[in-house]
């Protein structure tokens, strides 16, 4: 049985990682800058590996990667599962290139054939998914959050502190400034109305807004609406830099329907389109589409929906 | 300031078409571009310049047909280009790829900056940064948002999923660029014309002192088994014409699906 080493910024990525980790071989997880590493039993870890330094009191890619490679050497690890948010893919591509073997970042499905760990990823900026297998003697795999379940086996295993040696942080934080919390979930509405650049002003979003009220939805947008205009939070944001949605029905407005993009709601059971271009390619996803302007079809369309 | 900017041509995404029968990518025809991100990249390095003065040089590995878009590079303000065009890189992967843009940083020598995208366009992992930045020994910063160099020391705010945060390191350092980093400028019809008259060098795996196993399909530590479009099939009415009827025919059509 191959020793896995998992490490996840976040308990419930790390929680997903662990149950997984049952099915490839013997789970042990790494503890950074953390005091409470109980709730890892829970969830199957026979070793949790603290690493008690000063020096990862604050993440740091290069001192988190280093304080990795030394913890898969003291456990023998051959796979390494790290959870696949900014951090941890900063992370994983310089502890690959420590320990000097391959990885796959934002995996969205693993697997063991014959020994080797194969892994899904979107690749082409979405256009496909890749199965990729790692073939160096050591793995490292970057997996998304959500993409396997966490389920709760609980063991008695060992807490194991390890003596690292790091050097100090060359990246010094100097101001920390939260986001504001997350008012959306996307990923699990049933219903979802998505706003794109199809939209000329910020107020215009009322129109959208107006029919997810008449569709009990919820509302998620491009990438350029989050993290260009700031019009609403990013975790509407839908595409692979963004959230992947699978609702019961889902209707774009204004979206271009590029790739990217298109990858976060592949998984919609039913697509609505509503967009002035005909060529635009969000059609050619779409079971149902209006070629028109959206201001004036929007409100129509809620507008008959309310009665 | 001397910046390197590692920026990888891709075929355009957008115009990729997939085989119905086999679900298979369609690449040949497609034109190839830089990456979105990469071109904030070059736009920030251009900028450093203009303030700081100095020197940037875009650095790239690709194949035969690199020169057309390395040409925008240097339109776009790039002083030099280095391309590594070889053959014996082609098929790497990220390791191979870093191994090699790594070897070249080393023998461009001077730097105090290194920039790349948050991710390529095609790949989209990030992980050739987290590479370079190792084999280096370089810190590395991703996800900036905003950087402003003062002295020998570089401050960048990151975008992070959960906050943004403010950080600052010495340089050399190896950052990586968001699309808030700035707006990537037009280059104007006179900077194409006199970008082909800019320096542009060309290494081979030798020229950097790396071995044929430590680059190309040798190097290789990731196989791709099979890369095939998700199954996809969607019904495509359309409803065109009077808002008031489409509006009409779409919600019958809503309704026998069981929509609401
Ligand atoms: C590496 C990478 C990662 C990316 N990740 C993501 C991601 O995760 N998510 C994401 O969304 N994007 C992502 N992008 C960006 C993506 O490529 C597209 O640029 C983006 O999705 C386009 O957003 P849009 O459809 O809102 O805008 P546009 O492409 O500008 O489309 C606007 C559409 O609105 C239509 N329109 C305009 N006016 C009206 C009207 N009055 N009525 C009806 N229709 C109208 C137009 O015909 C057009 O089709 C990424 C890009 C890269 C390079
Ligand atoms: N072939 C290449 N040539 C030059 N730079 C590259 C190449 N591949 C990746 N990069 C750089 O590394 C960044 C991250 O790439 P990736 O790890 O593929 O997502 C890109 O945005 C580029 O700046």
């Amino acid at each position: 049985m191959a020793n896995v080493l998992i490490f996840s910024e976040q308990d419930t990525g790390a929680f997903e990682l662990l149950s997984k980790a049952r099915e490839l071989g013997t789970p042990a997880i790494a503890a950074l800058g953390k005091t409470n590493v109980g709730g890892y039993f829970e969830y199957g870890a026979q070793q949790v590996f603290v690493g008690e330094d000063a020096r990862l009191s604050e993440f740091n890619a290069d001192g988190y990667a280093d304080a990795l490679a030394q913890i898969a050497d003291a456990s023998g690890a051959t796979i390494v599962l790290i959870g696949s948010t900014k951090r941890g893919k900063e992370l994983a591509g310089r502890l690959a290139q420590k320990l000097g073997c391959g990885a796959v970042m934002d995996a969205i499905g693993l697997a063991m054939q014959d020994g080797k760990i194969v892994a899904q990823r979107y690749a082409l900026g979405g256009n496909t998914i890749a199965t990729d297998v790692i073939t160096s003697a050591r793995q490292v795999i970057a997996v998304m959050p959500k993409t396997f379940e966490a389920v709760k086996q609980p063991v008695s295993g060992e807490t194991v502190r390890v003596e690292l040696k790091l050097r100090e942080p060359r990246v010094k934080i100097v101001e920390r400034k939260a986001k504001p919390a997350a008012t959306a979930n996307v990923e699990g509405a049933e219903t979802l109305i998505v706003v794109g650049k199809g939209f000329a002003k910020q107020e215009d979003l009322g129109l959208a807004e107006a029919l997810a009220h008449a569709l009990n939805g919820e509302i998620g947008c491009t990438r350029a609406l989050a993290a260009d205009y700031h019009w609403l939070g990013e975790e509407r944001m839908i595409g692979i830099s963004g959230k992947k949605c699978k609702p019961r029905l889902m209707v774009s407005l204004g979206v271009s329907g590029q790739i990217q993009h298109t990858v976060g709601i592949l998984g919609s059971k039913l697509i609505v389109a509503i967009n002035k271009d005909k060529g635009a390619p969000i059609f050619k996803i779409a079971d149902y589409g209006i070629v028109g302007d959206l201001y004036q079809v929007v409100p129509r369309l809620a507008e008959r929906l309310r009665r | 300031m001397e910046i390197i900017v590692c920026l990888k041509q891709v075929p355009d995404l957008q115009q990729i078409r997939i085989k119905r029968e086999t679900r298979e990518p369609v690449l040949e025809g497609a034109p190839f571009v830089f990456g979105a991100f990469e071109k904030n990249a070059l736009e920030e390095a251009v900028r450093l310049r203009e303030k700081h003065g100095g020197k940037v040089i875009a650095l790239a590995l690709g194949n035969a047909k690199l020169k057309d878009t390395i040409i925008e590079a240097l339109a776009m303000g790039a002083d030099e280009a280095v391309m590594l065009t070889d053959p014996a890189f082609a098929g790497g992967g990220s390791a191979g790829t870093a191994q090699a843009l790594a070897a070249a940083v080393r023998k461009i020598g001077k730097f105090d900056l290194i920039l790349m995208g948050e991710g390529s366009a095609d790949n989209y992992s990030g992980q050739v940064t987290g590479r370079v930045a190792e084999l280096l020994d370089l810190p590395q910063i991703t996800y900036a948002r905003a950087l402003s160099v003062e002295g020998n020391r570089v401050r960048v705010t990151r975008d992070l999923e959960d906050a943004l945060e403010v950080v600052e390191a010495e340089l050399p350092v190896v950052v990586s660029a968001t699309s808030e980093l700035n707006t990537p400028r037009l280059p104007p019809l006179t900077a194409i014309l006199k970008a082909s008259k800019k320096p542009i060098k060309t290494f081979t795996p030798a020229d950097l002192g790396l071995a044929a196993d430590q680059v190309g399909a040798k190097a290789a530590v990731v196989q791709t088994l099979s890369n095939l479009a998700p199954e996809q099939e969607r019904k495509q009415v359309l409803f065109e014409g009077d808002a008031d009827k489409a509006v009409d025919e779409l919600l019958k059509a809503l309704q026998k699906e069981n929509a609401f």
